[in-house]
């Protein structure tokens, strides 16, 4: 009884202090993909968290990758009357219908991670994604200033073949590319996002360019692929990260572990705290109405050697990926 | 003369070994070139017999087990399985308890899927789709979604180490070949293995135990897939359950069925298995060294598996003949 009371007087002077941002404790229902990867993972266990630090009531349900368990999700937080809904849909269509049931029932739902078809779009509050795009053009900008105006000739890991992060990250990497003469993209071949894909690609790739000679860089579209790469260029005698330059995406807890030993040089962070810019949104809208812009991009934070790398890989490895 | 030569057991499966080898040349010239690094060989054709490593020992216990007119579509799920448990417990408990218990592993799945086929009578596609489906769910289990690593030296030996500058995973499959091959082929279980699938039940009536064949070859493929399992994690260093060996069991049967053996059972040869995967992995190698657009790979792959087929068809062959004759 006492620990209740106290833990409610915690909460009191809490929101007292907190007054300007939460009028009262929201409650939010999420209604998570699953747990595919470990991003998923580390997503779910950040929203957790960030959510705690706001005092905010996070209901997650998973939906082991299933729309309509999504679907049934959403009714049933829409049956509990919770003050605003996360979702972040597994399919881009098909969710019309109990999206106008949230709107109906004047629950405002946030999109986290992906995108739906545009057709829905006046039936969510905003979406919380990051730009994929983006996140292959700040690993081309990290290349084009480090190695200057020097000549460089890149070596790709591309993501499964027809995946849109796949081909919006090389669609990122190929603008930055375009516009610096000196860099060159040699070889592109897909390694699947696995690590095992990852190292047979590359192993192929150091024996058709002269023993890895010829290469500067490898940009891979994720880091798993690039531990797999790195695994090859050190059997093949190479040093990653000085004679050929890495550059990937994610920013996944083992890649820290590599730029810390000096094997890997920069990646670019697919951020798993979605949840916290859609609760800042979803609170401001609450308290003062504010309506967010349509889209909430995350930010594609740059990571290198410069950044501690062995302290971040201790504070994300526990997130779960 | 030409339908005779083509007929020749082997003789096309070694015919399109060459012929992909020589495309490889030529696409990457070179190919053929050999070197030491770090107390291991180095080349193309390395990487070629190192990557197909993982297929060629599933083709080994995939072979026999299509010999009796069944099929294991579990391998790869197996693989996943065996790959998280050895990288689970090499760091903490040592190699050979890691390896004994994901070999463990691997012979339960087979005995599973010798029980439905063999005594509950389910057919071998329906039986072993239930492990291929529910064994990947079992590996994330394991590892509960993440990519488990470990750095003990003597598991990733077993993937990146070498004998005498031979690839271990090389070295490994040719241990495997050996022991099944003197198994089977020394003794008279290969010949009950393909009466088992050419008529079960006139064997049955002809005395030989054929529920114990059929059970026998599922655990043997079963550990087989185990042992790729270990290669595939040792490789990498981590075991990737929801990746390894995604897809490998149909790189398996393609192999076998690229060495000639009948999905009707009744025959087999474990050689010409392990030439048709280094078929697939050379053919996989020469589309990364050629440098086509990724977009291009899964259509290469699917036009040389055409023609490699069509080289081993008897009516093809005739076909070919007829029209030698018309020209004359």
């Amino acid at each position: 009884m006492t620990s209740k009371a106290l833990l409610a007087a915690t909460a009191l002077v809490a929101i007292t202090l907190s007054l300007p941002a939460t009028a009262a404790e929201l409650t939010v229902g999420f209604s998570q993909i699953g747990s595919e990867s470990g991003w998923r993972a580390a997503e779910t266990s950040v929203s957790k968290s960030e959510a705690a630090k706001r005092k905010v009531t996070l209901k997650i349900a998973d939906a082991q990758q299933k729309q309509e368990n999504q679907i049934k999700a959403i009714r049933s937080f829409i049956a509990q009357g919770v003050d605003a809904i996360f979702l972040a849909p597994v399919v881009s269509s098909g969710w019309d219908a109990v999206l106008k049931e949230a709107k109906e029932a004047k629950i405002p739902v946030v999109l986290l991670d992906r995108d739906i078809d545009p057709s829905g779009k006046e039936l969510y509050l905003t979406a919380v994604t990051s730009d994929s795009v983006h996140e292959g053009a700040v690993a081309g900008e990290w290349l084009a200033k480090t190695v200057g105006g020097k000549a460089c000739n890149v070596v790709e890991l591309q993501g499964t073949v027809g995946a849109s992060v796949a081909t919006n990250r090389k669609k990122g990497f190929d603008s930055v590319v375009a516009k610096n003469a000196n860099l060159k993209v040699v070889r592109s071949q897909t390694g699947d996002f696995t690590r095992a894909k990852g190292k047979e690609v590359m192993e192929s790739f150091i024996k058709a360019e002269g023993g890895g000679k010829t290469i500067c860089a490898v940009y891979a579209h994720n880091d798993d692929m690039m531990v797999g790469a790195i695994q090859a260029m050190k059997e093949a005698g190479l040093k990653p990260g000085k004679d050929i330059l890495t550059v990937s995406i994610d920013a996944v807890p083992d890649i820290f572990k590599a730029i810390a030993a000096g094997e890997a040089n920069a990646t670019v962070e697919l951020t798993p705290n979605m949840a916290g810019p859609a609760l800042d949104a979803i609170m401001a809208y609450k308290a003062k109405g504010t309506v967010p812009p349509k889209w909430i991009q995350t930010e594609s934070k740059l990571y290198t050697a410069a950044d501690d790398p062995q302290k971040i890989y201790d504070s994300k490895k526990g997130l779960g990926y | 003369m030409m339908s005779r030569l083509l007929q020749s057991r082997g003789l096309a499966q070694i015919i399109a070994l060459l012929v992909i080898l020589a495309v490889d040349r030529a696409v990457s010239p070179q190919f053929f070139d050999l070197r030491m690094q770090d107390g291991r060989l180095f080349g193309s054709l390395i990487d070629v017999l190192n990557r197909g490593a993982p297929v060629a020992l599933l083709a080994l216990g995939m072979v026999l087990v299509i010999a009796t007119r069944g099929i294991d579509l579990s391998v790869g799920a197996v693989m996943a399985i065996s790959g998280a448990i050895a990288a689970s417990l090499a760091d903490t408990h040592g190699l050979p308890l890691a390896l004994a218990a994901a070999l463990g592993a691997g012979l339960l799945c087979g005995l599973w899927n010798g029980f439905l086929v063999a005594v509950l009578g389910i057919q071998p596609i329906v039986a072993t789709l239930i492990l291929m489906v529910a064994g990947r769910g079992v590996a994330q289990l394991i590892t509960e979604g993440r990519i488990v690593t470990f750095t003990a030296p003597d598991l990733v030996w077993l993937g990146n180490g070498a004998v005498l500058g031979v690839p271990a995973p090389v070295v490994v499959v040719l241990g495997m070949l050996i022991v099944t091959g003197a198994v089977v082929r020394g003794s008279a279980l290969g010949l009950l293995i393909e009466a088992t699938g050419g008529n079960a039940r006139a064997s049955e009536l002809a005395g030989i135990g054929t529920r114990g064949m059929i059970l026998a070859v599922y655990v043997w493929c079963g550990l087989c897939a185990a042992l790729a399992g270990v290669i595939a994690a040792a490789d990498i260093m981590g075991a990737d359950a929801n990746n390894a060996g995604l897809w490998l069991e149909l790189d398996a049967i393609l192999a076998v069925v690229i060495g000639g053996t009948s999905l009707f059972g009744g025959r087999f040869s474990l050689v010409l298995a392990m030439v048709g995967a280094l078929i697939i992995q050379a053919m996989n190698t020469g589309i990364l060294l050629s440098g086509y657009p990724p977009e291009f790979n899964l259509v290469v792959k699917a036009a040389v598996v055409l023609v490699v087929l069509l080289l081993q068809s008897p009516r093809f062959a005739n076909v070919g003949v007829v029209l030698g004759r018309a020209r004359q």
